[in-house]
């Protein structure tokens, strides 16, 4: 795989091309302590060049010191992805999910369909407030293995319905498209519920059926 | 080049200054009062500094506490970390408290200072004696004008602002002047507060570079913003809090306060606490009256 670092702030991003092709790009966002040479094995048929990126404190990006992880942080790696790659297809799984859900609505112009599918971090953490407990210390990292802080800050991190639903209405009223989102999960975490009964959400559908619909649009 | 320099009546720099590693972020710690008192955590809010509480903590150090404040990360003296977070926040505040004591202490803290300490109160209740919180007590926001296709916009443009700021985050820089127009600037978002209170903060909390003075504060970092928390989160640990504690508001409403009225407050406060509501103070209550407030913050924790 060809990869292109990509700085966004103090943060080294790594966006590895998957597979070149012709036509527009899909982008590949894994899911909660997966990296983007793991989402790469994901079979899809897709004429376009392929991309997977490394969120902060995954695979290959660089680790940050002290945690202060969200998934808004996370958005914004996938924003600083887009501009590179340009307008694209994305595909996220379990915490990619999310991620690709969150850039659809914010940059509706950019993501051409987002595909949700199944996989780690997923459900992510409270849907109000809760009993809280203080992590002090993440322990260490091992060899390359994600940073601890992400694995514990982004499986606590709040995903309100009313939050979620106003950025799948972002998405539909931004993007021009019927359907931006797409959802093929198994599973349904309140997020995922709250979206799934918002117009412009394809439900029941399999992954490279929406891929087929959104290389058409 | 020798900075330019302020003085404030009344206005005491630390008696004694640390670096903390909280995990990988360097922290500076400031302490007012003799090492041997009893501590007492000053916290203070967003975008401020602990040099903030240079009339208020001598006060409270008076009465016989060894004061302790520190920046938070990415602001004043501490490192500009690569990400931050509510719960980072609490992390490295527990962090500088359990490197002072492992008994519980009181903790007086300032508006978003405040909701965090709310949080670890809840959480680490064995860590917090008693909490004062000053116009920390955030409600629902409200924007009762706005109708709901023009708030989506507003949040659009909102969310599309904060990402391209992203892209430019690493080569941000705070923008230089005189140590006068930094006061100035900071005069808009606390317009309460004294020219002269205003000048001495440029020389705590700004820095003084060939081309002027610039704010420490961490230029990736943003006032405002988006997010899924909820402010009414904190109302609803607030209720549950057991230890005393005490909740200051002021009925002018300010560019960096919380817009928290009175009736939004009293119904989340908890059944060991009261609320005293201070009429005409804006939202820095212990800077706009120092002497009143730390009395009456000596009186509650006596």
């Amino acid at each position: 795989m060809n990869t292109v670092m990509l700085q966004h702030n103090k943060v080294t991003l790594a966006l590895h091309e998957v597979r070149p092709g012709t036509g527009r790009p899909l982008l590949f966002l894994h899911g909660l302590g997966e990296s983007a040479a793991m989402m790469s094995a994901l079979a899809v048929d897709w004429d376009g060049p392929v991309w997977a990126l490394d969120f902060t404190g995954h695979g290959d990006s660089s680790v940050p010191a002290g945690g202060g992880y969200s998934s808004e942080i996370l958005m914004a790696d996938a924003d600083i992805a887009l501009r590179h790659i340009g307008e694209a297809t994305v595909v996220g799984r379990g915490l990619g999910a999310y991620i690709a859900f969150l850039i659809a609505g914010a940059r509706p112009t950019l993501v051409r369909g987002a595909v949700l599918i199944d996989g780690p971090g997923l459900a992510g953490g409270a849907i109000h407030a809760t009993s809280n407990s203080e992590i002090t210390s993440g322990g260490d990292r091992t060899g390359t293995t994600p940073d601890p802080w992400a694995l514990i800050e982004l499986s606590r991190d709040a995903r309100p319905p009313t939050y979620t639903t106003t950025f799948a209405r972002l998405a539909v009223s931004g993007s021009g498209l019927a359907d931006p989102i797409a959802v093929t999960c198994k599973v349904s975490p309140p997020w995922v519920e709250a979206i799934r009964a918002e117009p412009g959400v394809m439900i029941d559908i399999t992954l490279q059926d929406a891929l087929d619909i959104y290389a058409g649009v | 080049m020798t900075p330019e320099t302020r003085s404030y009546p009344g206005a005491e720099r630390p008696t004694r200054s640390y670096r903390h590693n909280a995990d990988g972020v360097d922290l500076a710690v400031y302490e007012w009062g003799a090492e041997s008192n009893p501590p007492l955590f000053l916290v203070h809010g967003g975008s401020d500094f602990a040099g903030t509480f240079d009339v208020f903590a001598p006060l409270i150090a008076a009465a016989g506490y060894r004061v302790i404040a520190w920046d938070h990360r990415g602001h004043g003296d501490s490192e500009h970390a690569p990400l931050y977070g509510w719960d980072a926040d609490i992390r490295d505040a527990l962090s500088v408290m359990s490197a002072t004591t492992n008994k519980a202490a009181p903790v007086i803290a300032h508006s978003k200072g405040g909701a965090l300490m709310m949080q670890l109160a809840d959480s680490c209740p064995y860590r917090i004696s008693a909490m004062v919180n000053i116009d920390g007590m955030p409600s629902k926001r409200r924007m009762p004008d706005v109708p709901d296709h023009d708030q989506s916009r507003l949040l659009a443009d909102s969310i599309g602002s904060w990402l391209d700021f992203r892209h430019e985050a690493a080569a941000s820089e705070r923008k230089p002047g005189t140590l006068v127009d930094l006061a100035q600037r900071r005069g808009k978002m606390n317009p309460r507060l004294s020219v002269e209170w205003l000048e001495y903060l440029v020389t705590i909390g700004a820095q003084q570079d060939a081309d002027g003075w610039r704010w420490k504060l961490d230029p990736t970092m943003r006032f405002g913003g988006f997010g899924p928390w909820r402010p009414e989160w904190a109302s609803l640990r607030m209720a549950a809090l057991t230890m005393p504690f005490l909740g200051l508001l002021g009925t002018f409403d300010e560019p960096m306060g919380w817009g928290a009225r009175p009736r939004d407050v009293l119904p989340w406060i908890p059944s060991s606490g009261r609320l005293e509501v201070l009429e005409d103070i804006g939202h820095f209550i212990h800077i706009e009256e120092p002497e009143r407030v730390s009395k009456l913050i000596l009186e509650f924790l006596s």
